[in-house]
């Protein structure tokens, strides 16, 4: 049916996807570089780690259900409680183990 | 191959990279670990049944060391590319991996001590979580890069070594849901959304890092969403008067 013309193989296709995350990790370090720091942009930067962690898990959560959400919430009030991190995993992953194997 | 340990150099304006730096970092992570090979070892028993072979599997996890972008592309793997599906690719590697970008530029600031040669090579083993690790030790004061590389070398060798069972053991644990394991970021993150709040001036970043992502998402498929909230999120702290 296509028409387009086969040119690369697995090396191909993993160099392709090798470069294009490498360039994500270092291009950021880099164009900030060309920045000057100026109060304004100190203060986006800042801002900038809980923002990608709340951009990174709320959607997440939003298409995954409420099981996700639950999950998301129990991590986070083990941490708040405790603040271990070993008991917020275990606890936000248990309760996902478990309500999955309940069937919801 | 394993990682060499790199040896303490401190660099001019003396925010130093020591071995210990390194073994600190590997300590933090460690919590991590047991999850993130669980989750290695699903990467693998997905590339058996995309008919990878166990070398293709290990290298993927080896050169391309960012989970979700691997099992997203496995889904649509194939033996031969033609050039239209290598662009499609690139382009779904870059949207998943468009965080790192972020996460990049978060960091600079603290990065920018050491010389360029060397953030170049280490920046390779960037990745969610010991970004996240790096930021939370970061915001105690600490300014050993060893933490960052340390814990980014522990997490690969886990990541890659954990490929191989995966793939030898074939569709074991083939369905990472069930232990909830593809939700193990997104609980590490919440979790570490307390040590992150850092009271009001967190508050109206948040709120619009949290509307625009959720909006994105539920208007875009794909994973845009992160960097998209991410931005607005900054761009809030950038502009709103809270000080």
């Amino acid at each position: 049916m296509t028409s387009d013309v086969l040119v690369a193989g697995f090396a191909g296709a993993l160099a392709v996807m090798t470069v294009v995350t490498y360039l994500c990790r270092i291009s950021g370090f880099a164009l900030m570089g060309l920045v000057p720091l100026t109060p304004r942009v100190k203060r986006g930067l800042a801002a900038l780690p809980g923002c990608i962690v709340i951009s990174a898990i709320l959607p997440i959560a939003d298409r995954s259900g409420p099981v996700a959400f639950l999950a998301l919430a129990v991590a986070l009030a083990a941490m708040a409680w405790r603040r271990s991190e070993v008991l917020a995993l275990v606890a936000g992953l248990g309760v996902v183990t478990a309500l999955r194997a309940a069937g919801l | 191959m394993s990682t060499a340990a790199p040896e303490p150099a401190p660099s001019e304006n003396g925010a130093p990279f020591t071995l210990a730096g390194c073994i600190e970092g590997a300590r933090l992570i460690m919590p991590l670990l047991p999850g993130v090979a669980v989750f290695a070892v699903a990467f693998g028993a997905a590339a058996v049944a995309k008919g990878l072979s166990l070398g293709e599997a290990t290298a993927m996890s080896a050169f391309v060391y960012a989970g979700l972008s691997q099992m997203v592309a496995l889904e649509f793997w194939r033996p031969e590319w033609s050039l239209p599906a290598l662009v499609g690719l690139a382009l779904v590697t870059g949207a998943i991996n468009g965080r790192m970008i972020l996460q990049g530029a978060s960091l600079q600031p603290w990065l920018k001590p050491h010389s360029t040669r060397l953030n170049l090579a280490q920046l390779f083993l960037l990745t969610d979580a010991n970004w996240l690790i790096t930021e939370r030790y970061r915001a105690g004061g600490g300014r050993d890069l060893g933490v960052l590389v340390g814990a980014g070398a522990a997490l690969w060798v886990i990541w890659v070594l954990a490929t191989i069972p995966g793939h030898v053991a074939g569709t074991l644990v083939s369905d990472p849901r069930r232990f909830g394991l593809d939700l193990l970021m997104p609980v590490y993150f919440s979790a570490m959304l307390v040590p992150m709040w850092r009271g009001r001036v967190n508050a109206l970043p948040w709120i619009v890092a949290a509307v625009v992502s959720v909006a994105s998402a539920r208007l875009m498929e794909g994973y845009a969403f992160v960097v998209l909230g991410a931005l607005a999120g900054a761009l809030a702290g950038a502009f709103g008067h809270d000080e």
